[in-house]
Protein backbone atom coordinates (compact mmCIF):
# COMPACT_ATOMS: atom_id res chain seq x y z
CA UNK A 1 0.00 0.00 0.00
CA UNK A 2 2.85 2.37 0.85
CA UNK A 3 4.31 1.75 -2.53
CA UNK A 4 1.01 2.72 -4.15
CA UNK A 5 0.86 6.00 -2.32
CA UNK A 6 4.39 6.74 -3.43
CA UNK A 7 3.37 5.73 -6.95
CA UNK A 8 0.63 8.26 -7.33
CA UNK A 9 0.87 11.79 -5.99
CA UNK A 10 -0.62 14.58 -8.02
CA UNK A 11 0.12 13.39 -11.50
CA UNK A 12 -1.17 13.71 -15.01
CA UNK A 13 -1.42 17.10 -16.55
CA UNK A 14 -1.90 18.71 -13.15
CA UNK A 15 1.87 18.25 -12.87
CA UNK A 16 2.51 20.59 -15.78
CA UNK A 17 4.47 23.79 -15.26
CA UNK A 18 2.24 26.84 -15.18
CA UNK A 19 1.69 28.57 -18.50
CA UNK A 20 3.06 31.86 -17.17
CA UNK A 21 6.33 30.32 -16.01
CA UNK A 22 6.75 28.50 -19.28
CA UNK A 23 6.16 31.33 -21.71
CA UNK A 24 8.54 33.67 -19.87
CA UNK A 25 11.32 31.16 -20.47
CA UNK A 26 10.41 30.21 -24.03
CA UNK A 27 10.12 33.81 -25.18
CA UNK A 28 13.80 34.39 -24.30
CA UNK A 29 15.09 31.65 -26.57
CA UNK A 30 16.32 32.76 -30.00
CA UNK A 31 14.31 31.30 -32.86
CA UNK A 32 15.83 29.65 -35.86
CA UNK A 33 13.80 30.29 -38.99
CA UNK A 34 13.17 27.33 -41.26
CA UNK A 35 10.54 27.61 -44.00
CA UNK A 36 9.79 23.90 -43.74
CA UNK A 37 8.71 24.19 -40.12
CA UNK A 38 4.95 24.50 -40.62
CA UNK A 39 3.93 24.40 -36.94
CA UNK A 40 6.33 25.20 -34.12
CA UNK A 41 6.19 26.42 -30.58
CA UNK A 42 5.68 30.08 -31.56
CA UNK A 43 1.99 29.26 -32.05
CA UNK A 44 1.89 27.58 -28.63
CA UNK A 45 1.36 24.15 -30.16
CA UNK A 46 2.59 21.14 -28.20
CA UNK A 47 4.20 19.60 -31.23
CA UNK A 48 5.85 20.44 -34.49
CA UNK A 49 5.06 19.77 -38.13
CA UNK A 50 8.01 19.75 -40.51
CA UNK A 51 7.58 19.54 -44.27
CA UNK A 52 9.74 16.94 -46.05
CA UNK A 53 8.18 17.04 -49.51
CA UNK A 54 5.18 18.80 -51.01
CA UNK A 55 2.82 16.07 -49.85
CA UNK A 56 4.59 14.73 -46.78
CA UNK A 57 5.37 16.28 -43.43
CA UNK A 58 6.39 14.72 -40.14
CA UNK A 59 4.58 15.45 -36.89
CA UNK A 60 6.72 15.32 -33.77
CA UNK A 61 5.52 15.50 -30.20
CA UNK A 62 6.26 14.22 -26.73
CA UNK A 63 4.49 14.14 -23.40
CA UNK A 64 5.17 12.48 -20.08
CA UNK A 65 4.03 12.90 -16.50
CA UNK A 66 3.69 11.28 -13.07
CA UNK A 67 0.83 8.82 -12.39
CA UNK A 68 -2.65 10.16 -11.68
CA UNK A 69 -4.23 6.75 -11.07
CA UNK A 70 -3.20 3.90 -8.77
CA UNK A 71 -3.21 1.17 -11.40
CA UNK A 72 0.11 1.15 -13.34
CA UNK A 73 -1.38 -0.55 -16.40
CA UNK A 74 -4.13 2.06 -16.70
CA UNK A 75 -1.57 4.81 -16.05
CA UNK A 76 0.46 3.49 -19.00
CA UNK A 77 -2.61 3.57 -21.22
CA UNK A 78 -3.52 7.10 -20.19
CA UNK A 79 0.01 8.49 -20.56
CA UNK A 80 0.29 6.96 -24.02
CA UNK A 81 -3.17 8.11 -25.15
CA UNK A 82 -2.24 11.59 -23.95
CA UNK A 83 1.09 11.65 -25.81
CA UNK A 84 -0.38 10.24 -29.02
CA UNK A 85 -3.16 12.82 -28.93
CA UNK A 86 -1.04 15.70 -30.23
CA UNK A 87 -0.56 13.90 -33.55
CA UNK A 88 -4.32 13.58 -33.95
CA UNK A 89 -4.91 17.19 -32.96
CA UNK A 90 -2.74 18.20 -35.91
CA UNK A 91 -4.53 15.94 -38.35
CA UNK A 92 -1.75 13.35 -38.61
CA UNK A 93 -1.30 9.61 -38.34
CA UNK A 94 0.88 7.89 -35.75
CA UNK A 95 3.91 6.01 -37.10
CA UNK A 96 6.53 5.41 -34.39
CA UNK A 97 6.83 5.97 -30.66
CA UNK A 98 9.63 5.85 -28.08
CA UNK A 99 9.12 5.29 -24.36
CA UNK A 100 10.18 7.97 -21.88
CA UNK A 101 10.60 6.45 -18.43
CA UNK A 102 11.64 7.68 -14.99
CA UNK A 103 11.54 4.92 -12.40
CA UNK A 104 12.96 4.44 -8.89
CA UNK A 105 15.56 1.67 -8.85
CA UNK A 106 14.23 0.12 -5.63
CA UNK A 107 10.63 -0.12 -6.85
CA UNK A 108 9.07 -3.38 -8.04
CA UNK A 109 9.91 -3.83 -11.73
CA UNK A 110 6.56 -5.51 -12.32
CA UNK A 111 5.00 -2.09 -11.89
CA UNK A 112 7.18 -0.74 -14.70
CA UNK A 113 6.23 -3.76 -16.79
CA UNK A 114 2.54 -2.97 -16.36
CA UNK A 115 3.04 0.69 -17.28
CA UNK A 116 4.90 -0.22 -20.46
CA UNK A 117 2.34 -2.88 -21.34
CA UNK A 118 -0.49 -0.35 -21.08
CA UNK A 119 1.46 2.17 -23.16
CA UNK A 120 2.37 -0.37 -25.81
CA UNK A 121 -1.25 -1.43 -26.24
CA UNK A 122 -2.28 2.13 -26.99
CA UNK A 123 0.55 2.57 -29.53
CA UNK A 124 -0.61 -0.60 -31.30
CA UNK A 125 -4.24 0.59 -31.20
CA UNK A 126 -3.03 3.85 -32.77
CA UNK A 127 -1.55 1.85 -35.64
CA UNK A 128 2.01 2.76 -34.70
CA UNK A 129 5.09 0.82 -33.61
CA UNK A 130 6.97 1.18 -30.37
CA UNK A 131 10.63 1.28 -31.38
CA UNK A 132 12.57 1.81 -28.17
CA UNK A 133 12.96 4.41 -25.49
CA UNK A 134 15.03 5.90 -22.74
CA UNK A 135 14.80 5.18 -19.02
CA UNK A 136 16.49 6.86 -16.10
CA UNK A 137 16.47 6.16 -12.40
CA UNK A 138 14.56 8.84 -10.55
CA UNK A 139 12.84 9.35 -7.20
CA UNK A 140 9.38 9.37 -8.75
CA UNK A 141 7.66 7.48 -11.52
CA UNK A 142 7.10 9.34 -14.76
CA UNK A 143 6.10 7.91 -18.09
CA UNK A 144 5.18 9.04 -21.56
CA UNK A 145 6.04 8.81 -25.21
CA UNK A 146 7.91 10.64 -27.89
CA UNK A 147 5.78 10.20 -30.98
CA UNK A 148 6.41 10.68 -34.69
CA UNK A 149 3.60 10.78 -37.20
CA UNK A 150 2.99 11.89 -40.74
CA UNK A 151 0.56 14.33 -42.31
CA UNK A 152 -0.14 15.87 -45.68
CA UNK A 153 1.24 19.43 -45.33
CA UNK A 154 -1.87 20.81 -47.03
CA UNK A 155 -4.12 19.14 -44.46
CA UNK A 156 -2.37 20.13 -41.25
CA UNK A 157 -4.86 21.24 -38.60
CA UNK A 158 -3.60 24.38 -36.90
CA UNK A 159 -4.56 25.09 -33.33
CA UNK A 160 -5.22 28.79 -33.93
CA UNK A 161 -6.82 29.18 -37.38
CA UNK A 162 -10.44 29.48 -36.28
CA UNK A 163 -12.88 31.75 -38.15
CA UNK A 164 -15.60 33.96 -36.71
CA UNK A 165 -18.94 32.17 -36.72
CA UNK A 166 -17.29 28.75 -36.36
CA UNK A 167 -18.92 26.41 -33.89
CA UNK A 168 -16.79 24.86 -31.17
CA UNK A 169 -17.05 21.14 -30.50
CA UNK A 170 -15.52 19.37 -27.51
CA UNK A 171 -15.17 15.60 -27.89
CA UNK A 172 -14.58 14.41 -24.31
CA UNK A 173 -16.03 15.36 -20.91
CA UNK A 174 -14.15 17.84 -18.71
CA UNK A 175 -13.40 17.32 -15.03
CA UNK A 176 -10.91 14.42 -15.05
CA UNK A 177 -8.36 16.52 -13.12
CA UNK A 178 -10.83 17.18 -10.33
CA UNK A 179 -11.93 13.52 -10.34
CA UNK A 180 -8.32 12.32 -10.01
CA UNK A 181 -7.77 14.81 -7.17
CA UNK A 182 -10.89 13.57 -5.38
CA UNK A 183 -9.67 10.01 -5.85
CA UNK A 184 -6.31 10.90 -4.34
CA UNK A 185 -7.92 12.11 -1.13
CA UNK A 186 -10.40 9.22 -1.02
CA UNK A 187 -13.51 11.22 -1.90
CA UNK A 188 -14.21 9.87 -5.38
CA UNK A 189 -17.00 7.46 -6.27
CA UNK A 190 -16.14 4.32 -8.22
CA UNK A 191 -18.51 5.36 -11.03
CA UNK A 192 -16.95 8.80 -11.46
CA UNK A 193 -13.44 7.34 -11.54
CA UNK A 194 -14.49 4.72 -14.10
CA UNK A 195 -15.97 7.44 -16.26
CA UNK A 196 -12.75 9.45 -16.03
CA UNK A 197 -10.61 6.41 -16.87
CA UNK A 198 -12.78 5.53 -19.85
CA UNK A 199 -12.36 9.06 -21.16
CA UNK A 200 -8.61 9.31 -20.49
CA UNK A 201 -7.77 5.94 -22.06
CA UNK A 202 -9.79 6.67 -25.22
CA UNK A 203 -7.59 7.63 -28.17
CA UNK A 204 -8.47 10.87 -29.95
CA UNK A 205 -7.83 8.87 -33.12
CA UNK A 206 -11.50 8.06 -33.60
CA UNK A 207 -12.71 11.64 -33.21
CA UNK A 208 -9.93 12.81 -35.54
CA UNK A 209 -11.01 10.33 -38.21
CA UNK A 210 -14.54 11.71 -38.09
CA UNK A 211 -13.70 15.39 -38.25
CA UNK A 212 -11.42 14.85 -41.25
CA UNK A 213 -14.58 14.63 -43.34
CA UNK A 214 -15.75 18.10 -42.37
CA UNK A 215 -14.66 21.72 -42.78
CA UNK A 216 -12.52 22.08 -39.66
CA UNK A 217 -10.62 25.35 -39.39
CA UNK A 218 -8.71 24.74 -36.16
CA UNK A 219 -8.17 21.89 -33.74
CA UNK A 220 -6.32 21.35 -30.49
CA UNK A 221 -6.42 18.85 -27.67
CA UNK A 222 -7.41 19.86 -24.17
CA UNK A 223 -4.64 19.05 -21.71
CA UNK A 224 -2.89 20.85 -18.88
CA UNK A 225 -4.11 24.38 -19.54
CA UNK A 226 -7.73 23.31 -19.27
CA UNK A 227 -10.62 24.14 -21.57
CA UNK A 228 -10.32 27.91 -21.21
CA UNK A 229 -6.53 27.89 -21.58
CA UNK A 230 -6.56 25.91 -24.79
CA UNK A 231 -9.55 27.87 -26.09
CA UNK A 232 -7.64 31.08 -25.43
CA UNK A 233 -4.71 29.76 -27.46
CA UNK A 234 -7.06 28.79 -30.25
CA UNK A 235 -8.63 32.24 -30.40
CA UNK A 236 -5.27 34.00 -30.41
CA UNK A 237 -5.40 37.79 -30.39
CA UNK A 238 -7.96 38.02 -33.13
CA UNK A 239 -11.16 36.45 -31.88
CA UNK A 240 -13.39 35.83 -28.90
CA UNK A 241 -15.90 33.13 -28.04
CA UNK A 242 -19.38 32.68 -26.62
CA UNK A 243 -19.53 29.53 -24.51
CA UNK A 244 -22.72 27.88 -23.29
CA UNK A 245 -21.80 26.16 -20.03
CA UNK A 246 -24.90 23.97 -20.01
CA UNK A 247 -23.61 22.25 -23.14
CA UNK A 248 -20.13 21.61 -21.74
CA UNK A 249 -19.69 17.83 -21.54
CA UNK A 250 -18.39 17.03 -18.08
CA UNK A 251 -18.22 14.25 -15.56
CA UNK A 252 -21.13 15.22 -13.40
CA UNK A 253 -19.57 14.34 -10.02
CA UNK A 254 -16.72 16.74 -10.78
CA UNK A 255 -19.14 19.60 -10.10
CA UNK A 256 -19.78 18.25 -6.61
CA UNK A 257 -16.12 17.63 -5.89
CA UNK A 258 -15.24 21.15 -7.03
CA UNK A 259 -17.89 22.43 -4.67
CA UNK A 260 -16.14 20.53 -1.88
CA UNK A 261 -12.95 22.38 -2.83
CA UNK A 262 -11.16 19.38 -4.28
CA UNK A 263 -9.23 21.47 -6.76
CA UNK A 264 -5.56 21.57 -7.57
CA UNK A 265 -2.96 24.27 -7.74
CA UNK A 266 -2.69 23.71 -11.50
CA UNK A 267 -6.32 24.75 -11.92
CA UNK A 268 -5.67 27.97 -10.03
CA UNK A 269 -2.55 28.60 -12.12
CA UNK A 270 -4.72 28.30 -15.21
CA UNK A 271 -7.20 30.77 -13.71
CA UNK A 272 -4.37 33.21 -13.00
CA UNK A 273 -2.93 32.92 -16.46
CA UNK A 274 -6.02 32.59 -18.63
CA UNK A 275 -8.73 34.16 -16.47
CA UNK A 276 -8.40 37.71 -17.80
CA UNK A 277 -11.07 38.63 -20.32
CA UNK A 278 -13.15 35.60 -19.38
CA UNK A 279 -16.59 36.84 -18.38
CA UNK A 280 -18.67 34.41 -16.34
CA UNK A 281 -22.31 35.37 -16.52
CA UNK A 282 -23.72 33.94 -13.33
CA UNK A 283 -22.53 30.36 -13.77
CA UNK A 284 -21.85 28.31 -10.63
CA UNK A 285 -18.38 28.50 -9.10
CA UNK A 286 -17.97 24.73 -9.54
CA UNK A 287 -18.50 25.06 -13.30
CA UNK A 288 -15.82 27.77 -13.43
CA UNK A 289 -13.43 25.33 -11.77
CA UNK A 290 -14.28 22.66 -14.34
CA UNK A 291 -13.54 25.06 -17.18
CA UNK A 292 -10.08 25.77 -15.70
CA UNK A 293 -9.44 22.14 -14.67
CA UNK A 294 -6.25 20.68 -16.19
CA UNK A 295 -7.15 17.66 -18.29
CA UNK A 296 -5.06 14.56 -18.74
CA UNK A 297 -5.61 12.99 -22.14
CA UNK A 298 -8.50 15.38 -22.76
CA UNK A 299 -10.63 15.58 -25.87
CA UNK A 300 -10.25 17.55 -29.06
CA UNK A 301 -11.53 21.11 -29.23
CA UNK A 302 -12.61 21.71 -32.81
CA UNK A 303 -13.44 24.98 -34.53
CA UNK A 304 -15.75 23.90 -37.33
CA UNK A 305 -17.87 25.48 -40.05
CA UNK A 306 -21.32 26.08 -38.49
CA UNK A 307 -23.12 24.06 -41.19
CA UNK A 308 -20.94 21.03 -40.46
CA UNK A 309 -21.17 21.17 -36.67
CA UNK A 310 -24.46 19.29 -36.34
CA UNK A 311 -23.62 16.34 -38.61
CA UNK A 312 -20.10 16.06 -37.10
CA UNK A 313 -21.48 16.01 -33.57
CA UNK A 314 -23.97 13.32 -34.50
CA UNK A 315 -21.12 11.08 -35.64
CA UNK A 316 -18.95 11.94 -32.63
CA UNK A 317 -21.78 10.99 -30.27
CA UNK A 318 -21.68 7.46 -31.64
CA UNK A 319 -18.17 7.07 -30.20
CA UNK A 320 -19.85 6.84 -26.80
CA UNK A 321 -18.24 9.68 -24.86
CA UNK A 322 -20.08 12.81 -23.73
CA UNK A 323 -19.40 15.55 -26.27
CA UNK A 324 -21.13 18.69 -27.46
CA UNK A 325 -21.25 21.91 -29.42
CA UNK A 326 -20.14 24.19 -26.62
CA UNK A 327 -20.10 27.62 -28.22
CA UNK A 328 -19.02 29.69 -31.19
CA UNK A 329 -16.20 31.95 -32.29
CA UNK A 330 -16.95 35.68 -32.25
CA UNK A 331 -15.18 38.82 -33.41
CA UNK A 332 -15.08 40.22 -29.87
CA UNK A 333 -11.31 40.42 -29.63
CA UNK A 334 -9.94 38.11 -26.92
CA UNK A 335 -13.19 38.12 -24.97
CA UNK A 336 -14.55 34.78 -23.80
CA UNK A 337 -18.10 35.00 -22.50
CA UNK A 338 -19.42 32.01 -20.58
CA UNK A 339 -23.17 31.83 -20.11
CA UNK B 1 -9.69 31.24 20.39
CA UNK B 2 -6.85 31.19 17.91
CA UNK B 3 -5.59 28.12 16.17
CA UNK B 4 -2.82 27.49 13.73
CA UNK B 5 -2.46 25.01 10.92
CA UNK B 6 0.89 24.36 9.32
CA UNK B 7 0.39 23.32 5.70
CA UNK B 8 3.93 24.03 4.56
CA UNK B 9 5.18 21.46 2.06
CA UNK B 10 1.71 20.10 1.29
CA UNK B 11 0.26 20.15 -2.22
CA UNK B 12 -3.26 21.31 -3.09
CA UNK B 13 -5.94 20.22 -2.44
CA UNK B 14 -4.57 19.02 0.93
CA UNK B 15 -4.14 22.51 2.49
CA UNK B 16 -7.66 23.43 1.38
CA UNK B 17 -9.23 20.24 2.73
CA UNK B 18 -7.37 20.33 6.05
CA UNK B 19 -8.32 23.98 6.47
CA UNK B 20 -11.96 23.16 5.77
CA UNK B 21 -11.89 20.29 8.28
CA UNK B 22 -10.25 22.41 10.95
CA UNK B 23 -12.79 25.20 10.45
CA UNK B 24 -15.60 22.72 11.01
CA UNK B 25 -14.36 22.00 14.54
CA UNK B 26 -13.99 25.68 15.51
CA UNK B 27 -16.37 28.18 17.07
CA UNK B 28 -17.89 31.54 16.28
CA UNK B 29 -15.30 34.31 16.32
CA UNK B 30 -12.32 31.94 16.39
CA UNK B 31 -9.45 32.78 14.11
CA UNK B 32 -7.60 30.14 12.17
CA UNK B 33 -4.14 30.95 10.88
CA UNK B 34 -2.91 28.73 8.06
CA UNK B 35 0.69 28.68 6.93
CA UNK B 36 1.40 27.64 3.35
CA UNK B 37 4.50 27.75 1.17
CA UNK B 38 3.11 29.07 -2.10
CA UNK B 39 0.79 31.80 -3.31
CA UNK B 40 -1.42 29.43 -5.33
CA UNK B 41 -2.40 27.69 -2.09
CA UNK B 42 -3.32 31.11 -0.64
CA UNK B 43 -5.55 31.70 -3.66
CA UNK B 44 -7.16 28.27 -3.36
CA UNK B 45 -7.91 28.76 0.35
CA UNK B 46 -9.25 32.24 -0.44
CA UNK B 47 -11.59 30.77 -3.07
CA UNK B 48 -12.94 28.34 -0.48
CA UNK B 49 -13.43 31.09 2.11
CA UNK B 50 -15.31 33.15 -0.46
CA UNK B 51 -17.66 30.25 -1.13
CA UNK B 52 -18.22 29.84 2.61
CA UNK B 53 -18.68 33.61 2.95
CA UNK B 54 -15.93 33.84 5.58
CA UNK B 55 -13.64 36.81 6.17
CA UNK B 56 -10.10 36.12 5.14
CA UNK B 57 -6.82 38.01 5.21
CA UNK B 58 -3.50 36.85 3.89
CA UNK B 59 0.02 38.15 3.91
CA UNK B 60 3.34 37.18 2.44
CA UNK B 61 6.06 36.50 4.98
CA UNK B 62 8.64 35.64 2.36
CA UNK B 63 8.78 33.87 -1.01
CA UNK B 64 8.33 30.49 0.64
CA UNK B 65 5.95 31.37 3.44
CA UNK B 66 2.46 32.84 3.44
CA UNK B 67 0.05 33.28 6.30
CA UNK B 68 -3.73 33.20 5.93
CA UNK B 69 -6.14 34.30 8.69
CA UNK B 70 -9.74 33.10 8.53
CA UNK B 71 -12.39 34.30 10.95
CA UNK B 72 -14.97 31.66 11.81
CA UNK B 73 -18.65 32.51 11.60
CA UNK B 74 -20.64 29.98 13.50
CA UNK B 75 -23.54 29.58 11.10
CA UNK B 76 -21.24 29.11 8.21
CA UNK B 77 -19.15 26.24 9.58
CA UNK B 78 -21.48 24.45 11.97
CA UNK B 79 -20.95 21.29 9.99
CA UNK B 80 -18.23 20.03 7.75
CA UNK B 81 -20.74 19.17 5.08
CA UNK B 82 -20.21 22.18 2.88
CA UNK B 83 -23.28 21.58 0.78
CA UNK B 84 -25.38 21.90 3.91
CA UNK B 85 -23.53 25.01 4.86
CA UNK B 86 -24.14 26.74 1.58
CA UNK B 87 -27.89 26.35 1.89
CA UNK B 88 -29.16 26.48 5.42
CA UNK B 89 -32.58 24.95 6.06
CA UNK B 90 -34.17 28.38 6.51
CA UNK B 91 -33.52 29.05 2.85
CA UNK B 92 -36.40 26.76 1.86
CA UNK B 93 -39.24 28.66 0.26
CA UNK B 94 -42.42 27.43 1.90
CA UNK B 95 -45.09 25.91 -0.29
CA UNK B 96 -43.12 26.29 -3.48
CA UNK B 97 -43.58 23.14 -5.52
CA UNK B 98 -41.67 22.22 -8.65
CA UNK B 99 -43.46 19.84 -11.01
CA UNK B 100 -41.22 17.86 -13.36
CA UNK B 101 -43.58 16.15 -15.80
CA UNK B 102 -40.88 15.17 -18.26
CA UNK B 103 -37.25 14.08 -18.24
CA UNK B 104 -36.70 16.79 -20.84
CA UNK B 105 -36.64 20.54 -20.32
CA UNK B 106 -38.75 22.18 -22.98
CA UNK B 107 -39.85 20.87 -26.35
CA UNK B 108 -37.76 20.31 -29.43
CA UNK B 109 -34.59 18.29 -29.64
CA UNK B 110 -34.75 15.36 -27.16
CA UNK B 111 -31.02 15.22 -26.45
CA UNK B 112 -30.91 18.96 -25.82
CA UNK B 113 -33.98 18.65 -23.59
CA UNK B 114 -32.23 16.02 -21.45
CA UNK B 115 -29.05 18.10 -21.18
CA UNK B 116 -31.09 21.11 -20.16
CA UNK B 117 -33.03 19.14 -17.53
CA UNK B 118 -29.79 17.87 -16.01
CA UNK B 119 -28.57 21.46 -15.95
CA UNK B 120 -31.83 22.69 -14.43
CA UNK B 121 -31.76 20.20 -11.55
CA UNK B 122 -28.12 21.04 -10.86
CA UNK B 123 -28.99 24.75 -10.96
CA UNK B 124 -31.71 24.10 -8.36
CA UNK B 125 -28.99 22.98 -5.93
CA UNK B 126 -27.31 26.35 -6.43
CA UNK B 127 -30.43 28.41 -5.65
CA UNK B 128 -30.36 30.68 -2.61
CA UNK B 129 -33.97 29.76 -1.86
CA UNK B 130 -34.87 26.14 -2.40
CA UNK B 131 -38.33 24.82 -3.21
CA UNK B 132 -40.16 22.87 -0.54
CA UNK B 133 -41.09 19.99 -2.81
CA UNK B 134 -40.07 18.52 -6.15
CA UNK B 135 -42.61 16.17 -7.74
CA UNK B 136 -41.62 13.95 -10.64
CA UNK B 137 -44.28 12.33 -12.79
CA UNK B 138 -44.86 10.90 -16.25
CA UNK B 139 -41.44 10.59 -17.96
CA UNK B 140 -40.12 12.93 -15.25
CA UNK B 141 -40.19 9.85 -13.01
CA UNK B 142 -37.05 8.69 -14.78
CA UNK B 143 -35.12 11.56 -13.17
CA UNK B 144 -35.02 9.85 -9.76
CA UNK B 145 -34.30 6.38 -11.16
CA UNK B 146 -31.00 4.54 -11.12
CA UNK B 147 -29.97 5.47 -14.66
CA UNK B 148 -30.54 9.19 -14.14
CA UNK B 149 -27.59 11.55 -14.09
CA UNK B 150 -29.54 13.85 -11.76
CA UNK B 151 -29.66 11.47 -8.78
CA UNK B 152 -26.66 13.15 -7.13
CA UNK B 153 -28.22 16.60 -7.43
CA UNK B 154 -31.60 15.40 -6.17
CA UNK B 155 -29.83 13.82 -3.18
CA UNK B 156 -28.22 17.16 -2.41
CA UNK B 157 -31.62 18.86 -2.53
CA UNK B 158 -33.02 16.17 -0.25
CA UNK B 159 -30.15 16.58 2.21
CA UNK B 160 -31.05 20.26 2.42
CA UNK B 161 -34.62 19.49 3.35
CA UNK B 162 -36.32 19.52 -0.03
CA UNK B 163 -39.03 16.89 -0.30
CA UNK B 164 -38.39 14.67 -3.34
CA UNK B 165 -41.46 12.76 -4.57
CA UNK B 166 -41.86 10.41 -7.51
CA UNK B 167 -45.21 9.24 -8.87
CA UNK B 168 -45.65 5.53 -8.15
CA UNK B 169 -48.05 4.88 -11.02
CA UNK B 170 -45.46 6.31 -13.37
CA UNK B 171 -42.71 4.11 -11.93
CA UNK B 172 -44.87 1.02 -12.57
CA UNK B 173 -45.93 2.14 -16.02
CA UNK B 174 -42.38 2.88 -17.14
CA UNK B 175 -41.04 -0.33 -15.59
CA UNK B 176 -38.54 1.50 -13.39
CA UNK B 177 -37.07 0.09 -10.15
CA UNK B 178 -39.78 0.07 -7.49
CA UNK B 179 -37.72 2.21 -5.13
CA UNK B 180 -36.33 5.39 -6.66
CA UNK B 181 -32.65 6.14 -5.97
CA UNK B 182 -33.64 9.29 -4.13
CA UNK B 183 -36.72 10.53 -2.31
CA UNK B 184 -39.95 8.63 -1.81
CA UNK B 185 -42.76 7.20 -3.91
CA UNK B 186 -46.04 9.02 -3.78
CA UNK B 187 -49.59 8.73 -5.16
CA UNK B 188 -52.05 11.01 -6.89
CA UNK B 189 -53.82 11.94 -3.62
CA UNK B 190 -50.64 13.38 -2.18
CA UNK B 191 -49.74 15.04 -5.45
CA UNK B 192 -53.20 16.65 -5.63
CA UNK B 193 -52.84 17.88 -2.05
CA UNK B 194 -49.36 19.30 -2.62
CA UNK B 195 -50.52 21.12 -5.72
CA UNK B 196 -53.56 22.66 -4.08
CA UNK B 197 -51.61 23.73 -1.00
CA UNK B 198 -48.82 25.29 -3.03
CA UNK B 199 -48.62 29.05 -3.04
CA UNK B 200 -46.23 28.87 -5.96
CA UNK B 201 -46.28 26.11 -8.51
CA UNK B 202 -43.40 25.89 -10.97
CA UNK B 203 -43.62 23.82 -14.13
CA UNK B 204 -40.45 24.50 -16.08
Amino acid sequence: MNEEILFCKGGGCTAKLGAGALSSVLSKLPKNYDPNLLVGYDSSDDGAVYKITEDLAIVQTLDFFPPMVEDPYIFGQIAAANALSDVYAMGGEVKTALNIVCFPEQMDLNILGKILQGGNEKVIEAGGVLVGGHSISDNDVKYGLSVTGTVDPKKVLKNNACKPGDHLILTKPLGVGIIATAQRVGECSREAMDEAIKSMTTLNKYAAEIIRKYRVNACTDITGFGFLGHLREMLGNGFGADIDSIKIPHIHEALHYAKKFLYTSAGQKNRNHFGDNVIFKGIPFAMEEILFDPQTSGGLLISIDPDDAGPALKELRELGLPCGIVGRVTTEISEIIVN
Amino acid sequence: MKRELNEMGKACPIPVIETKNMLASMHDGDILTVLVDNYIAVQNITKMAAQLKLDIESRKINDKEYSVDITVKKNAVATDDIEDVLCLPDSIRKNTVIMLGSDKFGEGDDDLGRILMKGYIYALTELEKLPQTVIMYNSGARLSSKASESVGDLKILESQGVEILTCGTCIDYLGLDKDPEVGTVTNMYVIAEKISEATKLIRP
